[in-house]
């Protein structure tokens, strides 16, 4: 099963497409988790009767039993640290946290456990965990669960930080995690679970190591994750008709980071805009810009720009939360800056 | 008025690139001060000035490589009229109000700014500050006594360094395009594209850093460290090609000077203590004063005297190839201070910040392998110089003296010298010296 999940290419399936969703894909890693692997077993807050908070687990209690999807009590770092006793101990527990807001009470497991056992043992305790959580804003629920937290996560060695922002990768990501000797964080943004497209019948395991180059352009590199990336494609969309041919890189995975990918497309359009959705301050972003210096300043033509969200708690007012967030005007504004 | 020009330093240098300006136009500097860093393909190497006076235009700019004794400034002496020399045709750009950088204790002495009420009124429009592209204007307000106009008013008023990006500054080299010839709208930056409509246009230059002097046998190096392999190249293969190397080895007991060596120890803070390295330089530099014939350069056909005992010290450095920067009047220090001077030109090398005469000066060079664990080091001349001395680890060997034999530590130093300025005699006496210094160590 490792061997197959990490040998299995970006695109390599060729069965027929079938209309799904970016939740039925994520449902779907799932059930095939829980049917290939009986070490695998799913946990967290209302994953078993309620179906999860964001119907991703729907139907997998009546199908696998209480045994493996499990109810868990309202504590994030009691069953974060059940998962890294159980992985520890040979299972291969996936813990659902419900948001990353929420995430913020394991993050003692998280950082200081699950990251650090592996190196704090001499290499006897590798910590075979996935955790899922949702992330980002978009869908008013204000600055109690709008958090894009997932670049603080970035920060930690020891934890590998993934961010699916296609169905296919929804599909695939889950497989590859848990094949993964080490914890992989897995975000799922909450304005995607129902984003509509087409998939292979036969998708399965991607890779978790490349950045992936979503639209090939020539004039300047738009580089997004997750829940900004169909808006930078509309954005690079929007470009063509400026003249400005945009090729946006989909990090996919954002720790450790594809330098070579964002590097490359880079030293090719020579300029390059930054997306996301955490705050500039000490962000994910922050780093990308630094590292785009550090390889490929002398390929500049011009600063390297970002996009990213207002630093304020999220408001609930549907206009004050859109005016908060990077939108297609504002991607586009900033790459036509680049242009000068 | 004086030129500062680039700097030779070093025998196989033949062109140089101005990295960085520590003053600008108007400073006051004085002899000795450090007025700007040029990096050989060896090093960074801070240059100063000969000259006490004004700074006039910087005519060169940072990045811009450029041949030996071309004009990289002027210096008026103070008192004196300003520059009205003709400003070179071939400059790169305007030139870039800048601050000496500050750093560490270990770097000379800072340029002070004068007070603002000093010499820095800015008397005519013809001056060094407004003939080099800073704009003066009518317009511009003198905020010195009398309403006169000052430097930091200019410079307030003029226009900034052209803002050109990474990769247009980098497409211009490529291309050969001269970037003073774009000229870009009033506040605009300079881009790739403006860069490409001038490539082939008839404003375009040659590249300025072409070097059209590169030797021949040298690969076109592509990093600092192949720059600097093939300086060493160049310079070895011409040493091995027109000197006439003899070589002579003496074993040297060093039983009396290391135990002179522990002894001052003692006393001496743990920071202070010497190595057996700075008793060698010291016993060296003795004895080269006292050989003049092997303490100078062959040059053009003849023996060239050295002005003083400068060692060269063969320096390796971590990222490959080596530099042998002198400890300079060597033969007036005692053991302490040679080993303190050791030290810092250690840290200095390492560091890539070495003086020009550090560079240029050395009159005989010593080369020391035995940290490295070989027993002799028959060393290839640093011509222009005419000797170098190797020397070998520090070894306990038996050893017969006054009809006895014990175990005492040696070490063998070799010399090798020019045949066309000394013979096997001359060679022979130097490292008699040498020996005789190292068995006298109390001696001063």
């Amino acid at each position: 099963m490792t061997a197959k999940a990490r040998s299995k290419a970006t695109s390599s399936a060729k069965g027929p497409l079938v209309e799904t969703t970016y939740r039925d894909a994520l449902r779907e890693a799932l059930r095939e988790a829980l049917r290939e692997d009986d070490r695998v077993f799913l946990m967290g807050e209302d994953v078993g009767s309620y179906g999860g908070c964001f119907a991703v687990s729907l139907g997998l209690l009546e199908e696998f039993g209480p045994e493996r999807v499990r109810d868990t009590p309202l504590s994030e770092s009691a069953f974060v640290g059940a998962g890294i006793g159980a992985a520890i101990q040979g299972m291969r527990p996936i813990v659902e946290v419900m948001t990353v807001n929420f995430s913020m009470l394991a993050l003692d497991q998280i950082v200081n456990n699950a990251a650090a056992l592996l190196h704090m043992s001499g290499g006897q305790y590798p910590v075979p965990l996935v955790i899922r959580m949702t992330t980002g804003a978009g869908r008013q629920l204000a600055a109690q669960h709008s958090h894009s937290l997932e670049g603080w996560y970035a920060h930690v060695p020891g934890i590998r930080i993934v961010a699916p922002a296609t169905l296919e990768d929804a599909r695939g990501m889950l497989a590859t995690a848990l094949s993964d000797p080490d914890p992989v964080l897995l975000f799922e943004h909450g304005s995607l679970y129902t984003m509509k497209g087409t998939l292979r019948a036969d998708a399965g395991a991607v890779d978790l190591d490349r950045a992936a180059v979503r639209r090939p352009g020539t004039d300047v590199t738009l580089i997004a994750y997750g829940g900004m990336l169909a808006r930078t494609l509309e954005a690079a969309e929007a470009l063509d008709a400026e003249g400005m041919s945009a090729e946006v890189v989909d990090l996919r995975t954002l720790r450790p980071l594809d330098d070579a990918t964002i590097v490359g497309s880079v030293r090719n359009t020579h300029r390059a805009v930054v997306v996301d959705e955490g705050w500039r301050s000490g962000s994910l972003s922050a780093e990308i810009v630094a590292r785009i210096q550090e390889q490929a300043f002398y390929d500049l033509d011009a600063p390297v720009e970002r996009v990213c969200s207002a630093e304020v708690p999220m408001p609930y007012a549907h206009q004050l939360e859109a005016a908060a967030l990077p939108q297609v005007a504002s991607i586009v504004a900033a790459a036509l800056r680049t242009k000068g | 008025m004086a030129d500062f020009t680039m700097p030779s330093l070093g025998a196989d240098m033949d062109e140089g690139t101005l990295l960085e300006w520590l003053v600008h136009p108007g400073d006051v500097v004085r002899k000795g001060d450090v007025l700007a860093v040029v990096d050989t393909s060896k090093s960074a190497v801070e240059v100063e000035s000969f000259h006490t006076g004004v700074v006039g235009p910087l005519l060169v700019e940072p990045g811009t490589t450029v041949p030996v004794g071309t004009v990289l400034a002027t210096i008026t002496e103070a008192g004196a009229a300003p520059p009205e020399a003709p400003v070179p045709e071939p400059v790169a750009a305007a030139p870039k109000p800048k601050r000496a950088r500050s750093r560490g204790t270990s770097g000379p002495r800072r340029l002070r700014p004068l007070p603002a009420a000093a010499t820095e009124q800015v008397r005519s429009p013809s001056s060094g500050a407004t003939r080099r592209g800073w704009a003066w204007t009518s317009a511009t307000c003198g905020t010195g006594p009398g309403r006169t106009i000052t430097r930091d008013d200019v410079r307030r008023d003029s226009h900034p360094r052209p803002r050109v990006s990474p990769y247009a500054r980098r497409l211009a080299a490529e291309l050969g395009v001269d970037l003073e010839a774009v000229r870009p709208a009033d506040g605009e930056v300079v881009r790739a594209e403006d860069v490409r409509a001038h490539a082939g246009g008839p404003t375009a230059a040659p590249a300025p850093t072409a070097p059209p002097t590169a030797p021949a046998a040298a690969p076109p190096a592509t990093t600092p460290q192949d720059a600097m392999r093939a300086a060493i190249a160049a310079t070895m293969t011409r040493s091995k090609r027109e000197v006439p190397h003899y070589y002579l080895t003496n074993t040297v007991d060093l039983s009396t000077a290391l135990a002179w060596m522990h002894d001052r120890n003692r006393d001496l803070p743990v920071q202070e203590r010497l190595v057996p390295a700075a008793l060698v330089l010291h016993a060296v530099a003795r004895a080269a004063a006292a050989t003049p014939a092997l303490n100078g350069f062959f040059v053009d056909g003849a023996f060239r005297p050295g002005d003083g005992v400068h060692v060269g010290v063969a320096i390796s450095l971590r990222g490959g190839g080596l530099v042998a920067p002198a400890i300079l009047d060597a033969d007036a220090l005692t053991v302490e201070e040679t080993m303190a001077r050791l030290k810092d030109l250690v840290l200095r090398t390492r560091a890539g910040r070495l003086r020009s005469r550090e560079l240029s000066d050395p009159t005989i060079t010593v080369t020391n392998l035995g940290d490295q664990g070989v027993e002799s080091v028959y060393g290839v001349i640093h011509a222009p110089q005419v000797a170098l001395v190797g020397v070998g680890k520090v070894v306990e060997r038996p050893w017969a003296a006054d009809g006895m034999v014990g175990a005492r530590p040696v070490t063998t130093m070799t010399l090798s010298a020019d045949h066309r300025v000394t013979d096997g005699f001359t060679g022979a006496r130097f490292l008699a010296l040498v020996d005789d210094h190292l068995q006298h160590p109390e001696e001063p």
